[in-house]
Parts: C-alpha cells; sequence; structure tokens
C-alpha cells in the first residue's frame, strides 16, 4: 500500500472539485472551470482553479503588463528591433534610469530615463494593487493577512531601492536598472561605490535571517515529514492538541541542540525571520549613501574590521608622490 | 509508465542536459593550482590551471634575437639615406634591428612590409611612416617609463608576436547600433562585451580611462557623505576597467588589491602601483603616439569612427601578468632604450 511518509511521494490527493466558499457579495466571479493534472499534483494540488481576479487583481496584471511592455520595447531597440538578437542578448539588455545630470526631475525626456521612470511606475502600482489583491483575498477567506504584510516587507525592500533612497540621495541615477545581469551588475558597483557593503550591519542581519529562513524552513519541513507517520502532518491539530507526533518532535530538538520550539511557535520564527530579511535588507541600504559614503571605514572608525599585517611592506598612493603625470 | 510522468522524465532529462552544457562550456575542471600572495585568511591567491598553464607558456615564448654585430663601422646616417631615428646607430647594429623588426613584425611580409624595394630610403609605403614613429615610441617607453616596464622594457615584439598588426588593439566603440527615436539613448552598456568578461559592463572603458584622462576613483575616502559625488553608473565604468587589467593579466583582483576595500593603497600589493605608472603610460602612449597617427593609416586600418588603432593592457600583456613572463628583450637591444 502506498504510504504518505516519504520525501518524494507517490500519493496524490484528488478530492472532488472545490469551488470555494461562497463570495461576499458585490465580488467578482471566480474564472475557469477547475481541471485536473496529475504532473502538478506530484508537486501541489492536482486541482487547477478557479481563480479570482476581482478588480486590483485585474487591474495588477494590466499596469504589470504596460510596465513589461515599457521595458521590453526599450530593450528590443536597443539592439535595433533584431528580434534574433533580442533573444540572445535578452539577460544582457536594461532600460536604464536617468543619468545624474537629470537629478529628481518628475519628467525627464523619455529616452534619458523617462521609460524608467515610468515603467517604474506602472511596476510600483502594479505590486502595490497585488499586495490590495493578497489582502483583501485574505480576508474574504476570513484568514489572517500575515501573508500580505510579509509581502509588505518584500515590498519595502524593493521600494528603498527604486523610490525612498533615490529621492534622499536626490537623483533617480541611484535607483536600479531593469535588466537581468545589468541590476546584478548595479548590486555589485553598489557595494563598491559605498565600500564594501559586508561591512553595513544591516546587511549582516539580513544575510543572518536570510541563511536562517533556509535552516529553519528546513528544519521544520524535515521536522513534519519525519512525523507525518505519527499524524504530524496535521499540525494545526498537532498546535491545539499536542499528540505523539508533536511530543517526538520536541524531544528530538531538545535532545539534539537542548531546546525546542513549539508547533505553533515554529510558524512565527519562519515568518519573523523571513519577514526580517528584507526588513533589515531596506535599512542597510536606506542608510548607504545617505548616512554612511563607506561602510569599510565606518567599520574601521566603530572597530568591527580587523588590520592584518601589510605583508607587501608599504604601499603608497602614487598620486600622492606627484611624480607621474 | 502513464505519459504525464514520461513526459516529465524527458523534460528532467533534456534540462539536466541543457545544465550540464552550461556548466561543462562555461567552466574549467579541477584541480586548480592556487598560489597564496597576501596574509592568510584575506583570499588573497592567484588561481592557475594547470592544463592550460602549458599553452600559455609555449604562447608566450621569446624569439631567439639575432647576435650583435659590434658598433665598429660607420654611422647608419653616413651610408643609408633618411634615417631620421637611428641614424647614430652603426650599421651593423642598424641592420641587425632591421631584420629583427622584419622578424618580430612582418615575418611573412618582409622588407616590403615597410619598404619601397625600389628605394628603401622613401617614405611612400604608410607603414613605414607609423613604424618610425613606433620606434620613437619603444625608446620613450623604455627610457621614460620605467615606472612600469623597470628595466625589463618592451621591444616591437612585446606587442606584435609575429604579427604586423598586433592581437590585442582597441578603437573608440559607441557600442551597437539601436533604434533611436523615442527609445532610450545608448548607455554605452548592457550588451555582451568581450572587453569585461561578457557581462553587461560598460563595452567602451579605454575611451575615458585610457584616452581621456576621466576619474578612474569612485570609493568614498571618509566613512561618512558630503565629500564623494561619484554615483553607481560611474562606479560600472571603473569596473569594466578593472576586469579589463585582470583578463589582460591573467589575474584576480587580489593581485592588486585587497578586495575587502578597493581603495586601500596600504593594503595592495605593489603591482597597484605598478598599474596606476601602467595606465598612465598607456594613456601618455595613446594620446602622443597613437592618435597622432591617425592621418597616416589608411581608412581601412581606423576604427568604425575614424580613430587610430590604440593600445590596452592586453596589447602588451596578452593575458600574462608581466608580458612574455618577464623576460627581457629589450636588454638585447640597448638601441631601443638609449635615446642618444
Amino acid at each position: 500500500m502506498a504510504e504518505y511518509q516519504n520525501v518524494f511521494t507517490r500519493v496524490q490527493v484528488r478530492g472532488p472539485t472545490h469551488m470555494g466558499p461562497p463570495l461576499p457579495r458585490g465580488s467578482w466571479n471566480r474564472l475557469g472551470t477547475p481541471i485536473y493534472s496529475r504532473l502538478l499534483g506530484i508537486f501541489g494540488d492536482a486541482q487547477i482553479g478557479p481563480i479570482y481576479l476581482g478588480l486590483s487583481g485585474m487591474a495588477s496584471l494590466v499596469f504589470g503588463f504596460i510596465a513589461i511592455e515599457i521595458i521590453g520595447l526599450n530593450m528590443w531597440a536597443s539592439v535595433d528591433w533584431d528580434p534574433i538578437q533580442f533573444v540572445r542578448q535578452l539577460p544582457w539588455l536594461a532600460l536604464e534610469p536617468p543619468p545624474p545630470a537629470y537629478g529628481l526631475t518628475l519628467f525627464p525626456p523619455l529616452a534619458q530615463g523617462g521609460w524608467w521612470l515610468m515603467a517604474g511606475f506602472f511596476l510600483t502600482a502594479s505590486i502595490l494593487l497585488w499586495w490590495v489583491r493578497m489582502y483583501r483575498r485574505a480576508t474574504a477567506l476570513g484568514l489572517g493577512t500575515h501573508t500580505a504584510w510579509a509581502f509588505a516587507s518584500a515590498i519595502w525592500l524593493y521600494l528603498v531601492l527604486g523610490f525612498i533612497r533615490p529621492i534622499l540621495m536626490g537623483c533617480w541615477c541611484e535607483a536600479v536598472p531593469f535588466g537581468i545581469f545589468p541590476h546584478l551588475d548595479w548590486t555589485a558597483a553598489f557595494s563598491i561605490r559605498y565600500g564594501n557593503l559586508f561591512y553595513n550591519p544591516f546587511h549582516m542581519l539580513s544575510i543572518a535571517f536570510l541563511y536562517g529562513s533556509a535552516v529553519l524552513f528546513a528544519m521544520h519541513g524535515a521536522t513534519v515529514l519525519a512525523t507525518s507517520r505519527f499524524g504530524g502532518e496535521r499540525e494545526v491539530e498537532q498546535i491545539v492538541d499536542r499528540g505523539t507526533a508533536g511530543e517526538r518532535a520536541a524531544l528530538f530538538w531538545r535532545w539534539t541542540m537542548g531546546f525546542n520550539a513549539t508547533f505553533e511557535s515554529i510558524h512565527r520564527w519562519g515568518w519573523w525571520f523571513a519577514v526580517l530579511v528584507t526588513l533589515t535588507g531596506g535599512v542597510g541600504i536606506l542608510l548607504t549613501g545617505t548616512v554612511v559614503d563607506n561602510w569599510y571605514l565606518w567599520g574601521v572608525k566603530h572597530g568591527i574590521a580587523p588590520m592584518y599585517p601589510h605583508v607587501f611592506g608599504t604601499v603608497v598612493d602614487p598620486s600622492t608622490l606627484g611624480g607621474a603625470k | 509508465m502513464s505519459p504525464t510522468l514520461n513526459l516529465a522524465i524527458g523534460g528532467a532529462l533534456i534540462a539536466a542536459v541543457a545544465v550540464a552544457a552550461v556548466v561543462l562550456g562555461t567552466t574549467e575542471r579541477p584541480p586548480m593550482d592556487s598560489i597564496q600572495r597576501g596574509y592568510r585568511g584575506l583570499a588573497m591567491s592567484e588561481i592557475y590551471n594547470p592544463r592550460l598553464l602549458n599553452e600559455t607558456i609555449a604562447d608566450n615564448k621569446v624569439p631567439l634575437s639575432i647576435p650583435p654585430l659590434g658598433n665598429g663601422g660607420p654611422k647608419a646616417s653616413a651610408v643609408y639615406k633618411n634615417v631620421q631615428v637611428l641614424g647614430d646607430e652603426s650599421v651593423g647594429n642598424f641592420t641587425r634591428l632591421m631584420a629583427s623588426i622584419t622578424n618580430w613584425v612582418s615575418p611573412v611580409q618582409g622588407c616590403a612590409y615597410c619598404h619601397d624595394v625600389n628605394n628603401m630610403a622613401a617614405d611612400t609605403v604608410y607603414t613605414k611612416v607609423v613604424s618610425r614613429r613606433m620606434l620613437q615610441m619603444v625608446r620613450h617607453i623604455n627610457a621614460d617609463w620605467k615606472t612600469h616596464v623597470a628595466e625589463t622594457g618592451v621591444t616591437c615584439y612585446t606587442c606584435h608576436r609575429g604579427q604586423p598588426v598586433p592581437a590585442a588593439i582597441w578603437f573608440n566603440n559607441p557600442g551597437p547600433l539601436q533604434a533611436g527615436g523615442f527609445a532610450q539613448i545608448p548607455a554605452g552598456k548592457n550588451h555582451p562585451t568581450p572587453v569585461a568578461n561578457n557581462s553587461s559592463l560598460p563595452l567602451d572603458p579605454f575611451t575615458p580611462f585610457l584616452e581621456h584622462d576621466e576619474n578612474i576613483r569612485i570609493e568614498a575616502e571618509q566613512a561618512l557623505p558630503g565629500t564623494d559625488r561619484q554615483s553607481i553608473k560611474q562606479t560600472d565604468w571603473t569596473y569594466s576597467l578593472m576586469i579589463h587589467f585582470s583578463q589582460s593579466l591573467g589575474v584576480n583582483c587580489t593581485y592588486c588589491h585587497n578586495t575587502r576595500q578597493f581603495a586601500n593603497w596600504s593594503e595592495s600589493t605593489p603591482q597597484r602601483v605598478t598599474a596606476w605608472y601602467g595606465i598612465r603610460m598607456v594613456r601618455d602612449l595613446n594620446v602622443s603616439y597613437l592618435d597622432p597617427l591617425q592621418s597616416a593609416f589608411p581608412a581601412g586600418r581606423l576604427g568604425p569612427e575614424g580613430d587610430s588603432p590604440k593600445v590596452n593592457c592586453a596589447t602588451c600583456h596578452e593575458g600574462v601578468y608581466k608580458p612574455l613572463f618577464g623576460v627581457s628583450m629589450a636588454k638585447d637591444f640597448p638601441e631601443l632604450t638609449t635615446t642618444h
């Protein structure tokens, strides 16, 4: 008999088609007749649809589509409308923010960052509308709004990078370009320009929460799978009425590391670690250039950057010697 | 097995092959040799692939120098006409150098690559005019840029390597053709660029830094804001130039920098000082020697913007930390160093 207790399960849970609870009055209809996919059932629920878009969802998709169009068409123009080069060079192409000379000008020429501002406006509107949709879908189902607030933490980092920090710096040019490799190069250049982000304590916190999230997720996932033979996957039940699954999981962690979270608290651990990644990261970005201009020198000043022996002897900046041109 | 499972396994296999192709096609297999240079724990080390090193060494072998013919005899200017640079050399030395230049620059094409063989003194072939200026340039490098080339010096071979045109030259590059109109103007980057390791970084970091004298330093020199107005966009240009250094010399960033703070000189290696003079030297050569030759070159030798071919780090270094692994050819040719 198939068992539902391994890392790779052969069991596919498939109930009768579920349309969801009735919607409040004034809502749009859920769209689509549900279908079943065995392949997707391997990863999640085999039932696909119905989907509820609503006003905020539709508006979000439209705004997002406009943003992607602006970005994509500018990328395509940058290879002179060559479709083959567009596909080949896609990871390298980008839509750049305005040059430094334009500062915080709201309407620079379209060709000089105007498109970037428009794309940024539509993308931001799209993301915020998706947040509204997430919040309202949660309340419509009678849920708490934890997912929306976790998403808001990610939006905070996005807004700091592309909106809040550039405004504080007085220049849209400080913002991130839209592009696959270019935004990664921007990240590296950002760290180089501001004296090595590794010495930024909020960057340290963000990394700790990021790696911590991964560890917690692995620990919790492993714990639930390992106790599922005792009903551990019925987590909500274990929270309010701890059975042998929860007892064994708690004992396991108490024996291996002296402390255990509870079936309830582990979810708060996970939620806070994930939320704090972008929350602290956003603070770190916000302070960079506005409050601290060189994180390494800041680290030296505050005793967090160790000094190493100069094994190459004395090396002096030749520009201070006045010899060469 | 069900059709969907077949599909899933098939898809996974195709994805695995694609990933393997990318991984194997863009990386080199271990083991690598690593050479620690900086203090322990700083990751200041050079990584070499021992399987590729033999090829690099073979590519950078120095040719044998023609034995010296002695300083006796009449001067070249007394025997030959129109000897503007090497007139003070003995005829023997002069002939030896001419034969060496042929070996170094045009071994296939021979003397006729630069000379009208019916009248060797004539300046009718453009390459003769260019090579005269190049001789002056080599003397200038060896005599006045010891801060970069030390006593090792350079000869024609350092760059030419048996080719009339050195392998690594560059032209002003505004980037590929773009649609124009209302679309964003070219940013000088965001296309795959071989000069910066196929990244999307600026595709011509040479014009601003190795021809013009733009500011390379972008990091703030104090912890708090107020002194440094350099933008992240400018940082991209410096970044691209530095990747060119790394590629041209076949070294990591840590060959010159303690990368925890690129700007800090006291934690850098002495090679960074040599490189600093190298930037000034290359800029000097481009501005004083190569740009003015623009009118001497035929159109086919000029860049898309109509500018002279120019030099950068790779022109001499060819992927090696010291050109030709530091073997001095110039010591066999004192006439390429002394300016009489």
